[in-house]
């Protein structure tokens, strides 16, 4: 199980949790998974999110593999000027 | 062929101060910006705006304009399509209002006619019948639950019920437990502050030559930081498709965020497409003020406990940003932004987006960061000097470094903000002596950085040079930089490459030039089509000389046996082995496609020295230095410039910069005169100090340079203004007025 | 509108055109001369992108209107550089990196020379004082003010 920390106004739709556990080995699977589970976080996951792992933040990569060894981040998507 | 990432190694031609390839154009007026094109049978466009801040349109009667001899085309915002994504909808909405004006200036309307003149005359035909409505344009009031709905069913989930119908959205950052960490602290201080929208303040006004034809194909020239973005919005709100859609960048006269979005494109390709002729459309710069940019006006509320040894204990603030009439995510950056460059048990954040009657705001450079660090600095301050401490003592004890956990999410890798402060400390700068109403001030910045979506192509061509195809306008000299780790990469000198702009239809597609990421990212995608050229050269070399692939190394421009054991045989040069492309398998070319990551944060740290005249309120800056890492400064000259460029925007935001809006809600200074950015004589030199600590995301270290030197100044001169004259401001910029006003009265 | 007949020099070119009364003589010189070199930024005399010689004395073009330009001398950015050879001025902005975008640049350079020729030993405060009539976005002057003083320095070499 990989443990995600959410940030706080997304943990308003995962039942007030700061870190959920999901199955998954890759920010897709993290991102199909959660949304199956609270269905909450839908809206937030279409309006575009960010994933930081070990520190590196990844914008949109479906494919950046995740494992329980990683710190791992959900981040609400960014761009600049 | 293995290549080595992040190691540090011997640059040849990166980190040298080499001459742009675009300079000559620019220095002899022959480059083209976005108002420098014309066509055949060109006609030209201009745009009715709304006097009113707000109001509903009841009607448009444009027949006595159109009866108008020389009036090709007329549109408004019904002659638009119909896009699906909500956010294209508010662009489309923007460039040409529906039902409603939402900001004094808003398009309603726009013309094309044979001349500039008949195009004039024939917008003051248009008659529109309005129906007034209520306007606010302060964030505290708009916030209020009883305050006017500039647009109504914009607040999305994240918003409690009986909020007020202004508030978009919200975001909440941080971490551990606000209430323990506070009782630690010794002090605690809490202040509100309040700064102004400022204005990217680019100097060239937005435009294009757009042309249309009726089988939905069109051309369109206009000075962007994105062609790309600009044909995905274009298409959409013409309803074309995006193939049939070329836009070509100009040269681009500044951007800063600002050129993120389209204002007139749109509207210039629907009056081509009625009148079947190019039409060319340029902002005024009074239509780019109330039109065009802004950045967000703010109100931030910050409460920071601390130790009387100089340990933060813990941190919160509740931002309010206005992004104008519409939903607005830049709060979100401000809230992350905040607190970054501590390292801190206990912090959190809460940021609401609040709609105004402003104009929509556009992206300025580390868009939401300024000002929620210049509140949280000036309370750092104001603790520092509660306890007698050194500011940067307070800092270097409690700045964020590899392992700490940011206020944001994420825990920081290598971060340069330990560096950049000790660069601060020793340098002759802190120390220097002040004289008498002489403040010295200093604040840390912040930038994310980003990577994103690129394509590069690199051709070799036959006569041994080498042509870089890239996707994102040269803003601030990135043509050099592209082309110099060209240049580092293959091994061959700086003048054999030559790096071009492409046009939407050239090459894949490109992000938009933001996010401080093209040296970063378009550099990576650069270093990696060549060395895609290059083990296609040295695979070309190998069958030549009858070896294995991974026998043939490239060196210093050459091709050349890995070892002795792969045989005895003269290098081969890039001119040699290009020579003989015909022969050994056509063109030789490298590519690289990549939606890049791990831009790597840049921290910054600015110290300013002011005087402050106390009669007339009037500060100068005396003395400002940017310390910056920069990962690895490609072209120090021009990672120079980005510091003291940020430096000097972020100067007059601080000091002067703010739209200012009276009771009838209409702008009041729309233009140079009255807006009032710095000019030559109103700054000394601003030094500047490059760090480099290597990005471990890019193969020479490259961070992004662009954003964060706007961060530090309104915090750093705020900073010096108190320690000049005892008094803490709240509320920027610190106008004369203003400041005099606050000094009578302390 | 009627027509009104110009006769001028413009970088020691003879050149005659029609234009109407309320045009400018930016707006002659970037839509019926195609020298689009001189930058309209504001219209409004503030931003100095439009800087011109007219007669000797620097104007912004954005405040000239083009009939007052009969029988004048104008120089413009498009004129400064002698064939392939670049003024100081220029040469030491590409080498210096005086300039970003580069949209001011070309009023800069003509407001620059402009001094250099009254006087050709400005201290630093004189050169910002000059140009403070010209707006750049982009660099924080810093290096637009070095250039200038290497420029002086180096013509001041050349013409003793």
């Amino acid at each position: 199980m990989v443990r995600v920390k959410l940030w706080g106004s997304l943990s308003d739709f995962a039942d007030g949790k700061e870190v959920v556990e999901v199955e998954a080995s890759n920010f897709k699977q993290l991102l199909d998974r959660l949304g199956e589970t609270y269905p909450g976080l839908k809206p937030q996951f279409e309006r575009g999110v960010s994933l930081a792992v070990d520190g590196t933040i990844y914008r949109e990569a479906w494919f950046t593999p995740i494992s329980d060894e990683n710190e791992v981040v959900l981040i609400p998507y960014m761009t600049g000027g | 062929m293995t290549f080595q990432s992040g190691a540090k190694r011997d640059f040849q031609v990166v980190g040298k101060r080499l001459v742009r390839p675009d300079g000559i154009d620019k220095v002899t007026g022959k480059a083209l910006y976005g108002a420098d094109f014309s066509a055949p049978g060109m006609l030209f466009g201009r745009v009715l705006r709304s006097p009113h801040p707000h109001a509903r349109i009841v009607s448009i009667d444009v027949s006595a304009a159109e009866s108008l001899e020389g009036v090709k085309a007329i549109v408004t915002g019904w002659d638009l399509a119909e896009p699906e994504d909500e956010a294209i909808r508010d662009i489309r909405d923007n460039c040409l209002a529906r039902d409603k004006v939402l900001y004094d200036g808003h398009a309603v309307a726009a013309v094309a006619a044979t001349s500039k003149s008949i195009a004039k005359e024939a917008i003051r035909l248009i008659k529109v019948e309005y129906e007034i409505l209520p306007h606010v344009t302060d964030v505290d009031v708009a916030f209020r639950p009883d305050a006017p709905a500039v647009q109504e069913g914009r607040s999305d989930e994240t918003v409690p019920e009986e909020s007020s119908p202004n508030i978009t959205r919200r975001f909440e950052f941080g971490h551990g437990n606000l209430e323990d960490c506070f009782a630690k602290a010794d002090k605690i201080v809490e202040r509100s502050f309040k700064t102004a929208a400022t204005h990217q303040g680019y100097i060239e006004p937005h435009a294009c030559l757009a042309s249309l034809g009726s089988d939905g194909r069109g051309e369109l020239w206009c000075c962007t930081q994105g062609q790309y973005l600009v044909r995905t919005v274009c298409s959409e709100i013409l309803g074309l498709e995006a193939s049939q859609l070329r836009v070509t960048a100009s040269e681009i006269g500044g951007g800063f965020g600002g050129k993120t979005t389209v204002f007139i494109e749109p509207v210039a390709l629907a009056l081509s497409g009625k009148a079947g002729r190019p039409v060319k459309l340029v902002m005024s710069r009074e239509e780019v003020f109330r039109a065009s940019g802004p950045t967000c006006s703010s109100s931030i509320d910050v409460k920071i406990g601390m130790t009387k040894d100089g340990r933060i204990t813990a941190g919160e603030a509740v931002l309010r940003y206005s992004g104008g009439a519409f939903p607005c995510e830049t709060v979100q950056f401000g809230s992350q932004a905040a607190f970054a460059a501590y390292d801190l048990d206990a912090v959190k954040t809460h940021g609401f987006n609040v709609m105004t009657n402003r104009p929509k705001e556009v992206a300025y450079r580390a868009p939401g960061a300024p000002m929620a660090v210049y509140a949280v600095e000036s309370v750092v301050d104001e603790l520092c000097q509660e306890f007698d401490l050194d500011p940067l003592e307070v800092r270097l004890k409690n700045a964020a470094r590899k392992g700490t956990l940011s206020a944001y999410g994420p825990t920081f890798n290598e971060i340069g903000l330990m560096a950049t402060l000790e660069a601060a400390k020793a340098h002759p700068h802190y120390s220097a002596p002040l004289g008498p109403n002489q403040g010295r001030g200093l604040s840390c910045g912040f930038w994310f950085n980003f990577g994103g979506n690129t394509c590069v192509s690199l051709n070799i061509n036959s006569d041994g040079t080498v042509g870089v195809v890239e996707g994102n306008p040269d803003i601030g000299g990135s043509r050099a930089s592209i082309s110099m780790m060209a240049a580092e990469e293959l091994g061959v000198p700086y003048e054999k490459v030559r790096t071009v702009i492409a046009d939407t239809n050239t090459l894949g597609y490109n992000d938009t030039t933001d996010g401080s990421r093209v040296t970063f990212a378009v550099g990576l995608a650069t270093i990696e089509a060549a060395r895609d050229a290059i083990k296609e050269m040295c695979g070309r070399v190998a069958k030549l000389w009858g070896i294995d692939e991974e026998a043939v190394i490239w060196e210093n421009g050459c091709a050349k046996p890995a070892s002795s054991n792969a045989g005895d045989f003269e290098p081969m040069s890039l001119a040699d082995i290009a020579a003989i492309a015909d022969n050994t398998g056509g063109p030789i070319a490298g590519h690289y496609e990549v939606n890049a990551d791990g831009a790597g944060v840049s921290f910054g740290v600015h110290l300013c020295d002011v005087e402050v005249d106390r009669e007339t309120g009037s500060t100068q800056i005396l003395r400002y230095t940017v310390f910056q890492d920069a990962g690895k400064a490609v072209h120090p000259d021009y990672v120079e410039g980005q510091m003291q460029g940020g430096a000097v925007q972020g100067i007059g935001w601080a000091l002067n910069e703010e739209y200012i809006y009276g009771e009838d809600g209409k702008l009041q200074n729309a233009g140079f005169l009255d807006y009032r950015v710095p000019v030559a004589s109103d700054l000394p030199q601003i030094d500047t100090v490059i760090l480099e600590i290597p990005n471990p995301g890019h193969p020479y270290g490259v961070r992004g340079v662009g954003e964060t030197s706007i961060v530090p100044p309104l915090a750093a001169i705020s900073n010096a203004v108190c320690r000049a004259t005892g008094v803490r401001m709240t509320e920027l910029p610190l106008s004369p007025a203003r400041l005099q006003k606050a000094l009578q009265e302390a | 509108m009627k027509m009104i007949p110009v006769s001028t020099r413009i970088n020691g070119d003879e050149r005659e055109f029609l234009c109407a009364p309320d045009e400018t003589l930016l707006d002659v010189l970037r839509d019926r001369l195609g020298l689009t070199g001189s930058k309209e930024g504001c219209g409004t005399g503030d931003c100095g992108a439009c800087s011109v010689m007219l007669n000797g004395r620097l104007v912004c073009s954005c405040l000239v209107l083009a009939a007052e330009s009969e029988g004048a001398e104008v120089e413009t950015i498009e004129g400064m550089a002698e064939g392939q050879v670049l003024h100081p001025l220029q040469r030491v902005f590409i080498e210096k990196a005086a300039l970003q975008c580069g949209i001011c640049t070309p009023g800069i350079l003509v407001a620059a020379k402009a001094l250099l020729e009254k006087n050709p030993d400005p201290s630093e405060t004189e050169i910002r004082y000059w140009l403070a009539g010209n707006l750049c976005r982009c660099t924080g002057y810093d290096k637009i003010i070095r250039a200038v003083q290497e420029a002086a320095a180096e013509i001041r070499r050349l013409q003793p």
